[in-house]
């Protein structure tokens, strides 16, 4: 082990705008950088700068538009961005932190350690607060399956979530994987963590205390990760490879260490304030820290736990070395703390002291190597905010004059089933959550087989809820509504559970925002968001923007992931995605209208992205979910599954096999109606439900819906070895079953 | 006699399935449990150790191999030569081996993939001290998450595993039978969990004690464990009527 004070200062080169440039800064930017420090600033605090004035620290050019976002009331215990991660009350003392990121970048490079140190990241920011994280997921998009350097990226993320997050010891239990040419090169990575603390026990990310004792914990301080911050706020060129070194190394074994330490050190009571160390390593959580307690921080690099001899004090402080912390700690407690530490054979170096000067003051090697304002350097504080042009996409013109009527009903429908089960948008994702440990902590209820992962609060038979959700090819036709519509089937989908939605994580994922029509996708997404969170009340606890997200192609669809919290208050009335006994009788709650616009059958079949995303009124929206609660509640709900991609066919398919043990078949009736079949079976109208009940059940359940307005009817009965739809379709369930099954494995045996 | 079985359940650096074997056994079970920290060397008076799943010193180098080599293990190993009954699950069954208190080795998955899914597992011996409360033959649900959980042993140990009936589960399909499609890990003739000798270590891939809870709709690892409470309650039984005996 080295300590930094084996390192030397070296000849620091000339700090000019040049360079500043270079550094990613503008020229404005640099130009207030002089201002604020009345000098040239030095080599170190031009890094400190560009690190924390990056797209990635600084949301410079998204924090104007996510203040409109609904950010407090209803169970927040914390307002978005206060803090480490969202914290909402369930209740019975808890609270729940939760949060989701992104790793985009790193993973497009480095697939396997970039969505390792992506997991690695987000569970550092809930047991930060002290909550111990009992629930990963995680929304990954890629591009064609077909496209050799997708396998590969897709095969490294996939492996590298579940080393990560098997060896941390907490189970993977939601996620979803799309496909799409548009993320070729340039995948997206969302990983999300979901923690429980009891009310009083959550610790704070806010430094206080003049003299108290800041200490660096965890892992030693390499030189991996440096600039990881500012590679994330540019776009994916051919360049990137040599961005190679920017990514991060992840250990969860460490990771596992640092958890069960941080809980026992924060129960302790002598820890004032903490907050895990990612982007930008010391200098973020340094700054940060200060800044929300209007604090000052002397720090001493010569202290730093270093891995490797040499470093210079740039590097030491923008290493985004994993699996760290930085702890401020109760003057006097500071062996306590320490042996704690220790015990978990972790690292615990004082690394200096609180100050009431609200400057981060750092020295090494005897020489005062930055001294920049703490404030000056955060989001909400001195760092820019940008409201940059936005202009409507050109390419709206083209999608929206789309003439369905044109397209050709094919005629064989079954065919069509069959071709979008095998879709890989629609085919089993096993080959992914197969990799993953589901089951570890022994609280995971319906495992992969309904709508959104229910996990049990023990000492209870209440169970949190989750699911993450976004069909970006609406939101590519439609920013506005297909934003809404992320946050409405996230919430549908946890309603389907029983399950009643309470807040919201967001992650979203842009293009180049320097662009106008890419600005205004997001300003529109955000916008759709807001309205949904608002008609359902779940408000925004915080998340993460991923700009840059491009390819030399252009850039990926617009991806507004939304995270969604929902509390289920009987976890034995959950019901699963799959239809149970043979003669319970199928329900369909809502309105068909044969929306084709933007559907997978669009897209898959006629290879068509075009037309408008489908429409969503939120009112009926939040009635048709409050209905599925009360009936579920209600035990009078034997499975429950949304219609969503592939439209009400491929809904009622996969009732039929969600439960590859025990497949069921199932005759179906269409209503009457003059809407074209292809659209009645595939077009994807939202606030849909697909129900299974006992016959005996079924008036209650109908009654139940008329008092609530909400159209419902019997299209079906359970039972047999088909799914049959007279005149239209007869297909063999485990036909259906195992071309949704072999979809994904097959596309990856065959080598491009 | 105490009235309840005490567990102790061994937490090394990287375990993260010991919470769920506490939990499983004290909550659910009703039995006594305690945690026994690797730098220890004080059993604390357990009457069955569980050497739990997880990642113990992070599997690098290889896993079990250093784990074995901690304070604890070497009590742990005295325990179960003098005939304690040790259990080690997942990881743990990797430790065992590495302690040489099993025989064979278990090697990386035969698709070189993590797996973790419920499989069926048949019941191969039911007169041991961990099966007792099942039937022979008899189909459990319970599932695996591993990345090297493909056992495999010479032909010779094969074999005198078979004769001394020490092969406790097998995994099977659907209806019980023994097929390589019913195989999560490609293991050596299916091989899920052995015993000693003695019939007092078991070793085991799938992880009974995720299955105990009735709110997450599986109870079938309870028969496992409770097998373990039956074996340790009427051994003390035993062990008191006689003390008592010798007394009159």
């Amino acid at each position: 082990m080295n300590s930094a004070s084996s390192g030397v200062l070296q000849e620091e080169p000339v700090v000019d705008l040049d360079l500043a440039l270079k550094h990613g800064l503008s020229q404005e930017e640099y130009r207030e950088i002089l201002e604020l420090l009345g000098r040239v600033p030095t080599y170190t605090e031009l890094g400190i700068y560009s690190v924390m004035w990056s797209e990635h620290c600084s949301y410079k050019n998204s924090i104007a538009v996510l203040k409109t976002l609904p950010r407090s009331g209803g169970r927040l215990m914390v307002e978005a961005g206060e803090e480490n991660a969202g914290l909402v009350d369930i209740g019975d003392g808890l609270a729940v932190a939760f949060k989701i990121e992104s790793h985009n970048h790193p993973s497009a490079v480095e697939p396997y350690q970039g969505a390792a140190t992506g997991v690695g990241g987000i569970m550092r920011d809930i047991f930060t607060m002290g909550a111990r994280p009992i629930a990963a997921l995680n929304s990954l998009r890629f591009g064609s399956l077909e496209d050799s350097r997708t396998k590969y990226l897709f095969k490294g993320v996939v492996k590298g979530i579940g080393d990560y997050g098997n060896s941390f010891g907490v189970p993977t239990v939601a996620g979803e994987v799309y496909f799409d040419k548009s993320y070729n090169e340039n995948p997206l990575v969302n990983a999300m963590a979901v923690g429980v603390v009891k009310h009083g026990e959550w610790a704070s990310a806010i430094a206080k205390g003049v003299d108290n004792p800041v200490l660096i914990v965890g892992s030693a301080t390499g030189r991996d990760g440096i600039h990881g911050a500012t590679f994330a706020s540019e776009e994916i060129s051919e360049e990137s490879e040599a961005r190679r070194p920017s990514v991060q190394v992840g250990d969860p074994f460490t990771e596992k260490l640092l958890l069960e330490a941080t809980l026992e050190a924060i129960r302790s009571g002598h820890v004032v304030g903490i907050q895990d160390m990612g982007a930008a390593g010391i200098t973020c959580s340094t700054s940060e820290m200060s800044a929300r307690g209007k604090v000052g921080m002397d720090i001493n690099l010569d202290l730093v736990p270093a891995r490797e001899s040499g470093m210079s004090a740039y590097e030491l402080l923008l290493s985004e070395s994993q699996e760290r912390m930085l702890v401020v700690v109760e003057k006097g407690y500071e062996n306590e703390v320490t042996a704690i530490f220790e015990k978990w054979d972790l690292h615990a170096q004082i690394i200096g002291k609180v100050t009431n000067t609200e400057r981060v003051k750092v020295r090494y090697c005897e020489k005062l190597v930055a001294d920049v304002p703490a404030e000056s350097l955060v989001l909400g504080g001195g760092a820019p905010v940008y409201v940059r042009e936005a202009e409507e996409p050109g390419y709206l013109k083209r999608t929206r004059f789309f003439d369905e009527s044109l397209v050709p009903i094919p005629s064989d429908l079954g065919s069509v089933l069959l071709r979008l089960m095998s879709s890989p948008n629609i085919a089993s994702k096993h080959f992914v959550y197969e990799q993953y440990d589901q089951s570890v902590r022994t609280n995971n209820v319906v495992s992969s087989q309904a709508d959104a992962a229910v996990i049990l609060l023990k000492k209870s038979i209440k169970g949190l809820a989750l699911k993450t959700d976004c069909n970006s090819r609406y939101v590519y036709l439609n920013p506005y509504i297909g934003g809404a519509i992320a946050v409405a089937e996230a919430a549908r989908n946890v309603a389907c559970v029983g399950g009643t939605p309470l807040a919201i994580t967001n992650c979203l994922n842009f293009g180049n925002p320097h662009k106008p029509e890419i600005y205004w996708q997001f300003k529109e997404a955000v916008r759709g968001i807001g309205d949904a969170c608002k008609a359902l009340g779940t408000p925004v606890t915080g998340g993460n923007v991923s700009f840059y997200n491009e390819n030399p192609e252009g850039a990926v669809f617009p991806t507004p992931v939304i995270g969604m919290l929902g509390l289920v208050e009987d976890v034995t009335r959950c019901p699963s995605a799959s239809f149970q006994d043979v003669g319970d009788l199928i329900v369909l709650l809502g309105k068909t209208g044969g929306h084709i616009g933007g559907s997978e059958y669009l897209a898959a079949i006629h290879k068509e992205v075009a037309g408008d995303a489908p429409q969503l009124f939120l009112d009926f929206e939040r009635n048709v979910q409050q209905l599925v609660i009360k009936l579920i509640q209600a035990g009078l709900v034997k499975s429950a599954h949304d219609c969503s991609d592939g439209g009400l066919a491929v809904a009622i398919a996969e009732c039929c096999i969600a439960n590859i043990g025990n497949v069921r078949g199932a005759s179906i009736t269409l209503p009457e109606s003059d809407i074209r079949i292809d659209s009645q079976l595939f077009g994807e109208d939202q606030s849909r439900v697909i129900l299974s009940l006992d016959p005996k059940s079924v008036h209650h359940a109908l009654e139940m819906a008329r008092d609530a307005s909400i159209p419902a009817s019997v299209i079906g009965r359970v039972g047999g070895e088909s799914l049959r739809m007279e005149g239209v379709l007869d297909l063999a369930v485990e036909k259906i079953a195992e071309v949704h099954r072999g979809c994904i494995e097959n596309k990856l045996q065959h080598f491009t | 006699m105490r009235g309840k079985v005490k567990f102790g359940v061994v937490v090394f650096p990287g375990s993260n399935c010991d919470h769920d074997a506490f939990y499983a056994t004290n909550t659910i079970l009703g039995q006594e449990a305690v945690f026994l920290w690797h730098k220890d060397t004080d059993l604390q008076d357990v009457d069955a150790i569980i050497l739990p799943g997880g990642f113990s010193y992070g599997d690098y180098l290889r896993c079990g191999a250093i784990a074995r080599f901690s304070p604890i293990m070497k009590e742990v190993v005295d325990f179960a030569r003098a005939g304690g009954i040790v259990i080690g699950i997942c990881n743990g069954f990797q430790v065992l081996l590495e302690a040489g208190l099993l025989p064979g080795v278990l090697l990386r998955n035969a698709s070189l993939r993590f797996v973790c899914r419920t499989i069926n597992l048949r019941v191969e011996n039911n007169k041991t001290p961990f099966t007792s409360r099942c039937q022979k033959g008899e189909k459990l649900r319970i599932p695996v998450a591993h990345g090297e959980g493909n056992y495999f042993t010479d032909a010779a140990t094969l074999a005198s595993l078979e004769k001394n009936n020490q092969i406790l589960f097998r995994y099977c399909s659907e209806k019980g039978e023994i097929t390589e499609q019913a195989n999560p890990n490609g293991s050596l003739s299916n091989i899920a969990g052995i015993m000693n000798e003695e019939g007092t270590v078991m070793g085991l891939m799938p992880h009974p004690e995720r299955v105990v809870d009735p709110l997450l709709r599986n109870t079938d690892g309870r028969k496992i464990l409770d097998s373990i409470v039956d074996y340790c309650m009427s051994k003390a039984g035993h062990e008191l009527s006689l003390t008592e005996l010798d007394r009159r």
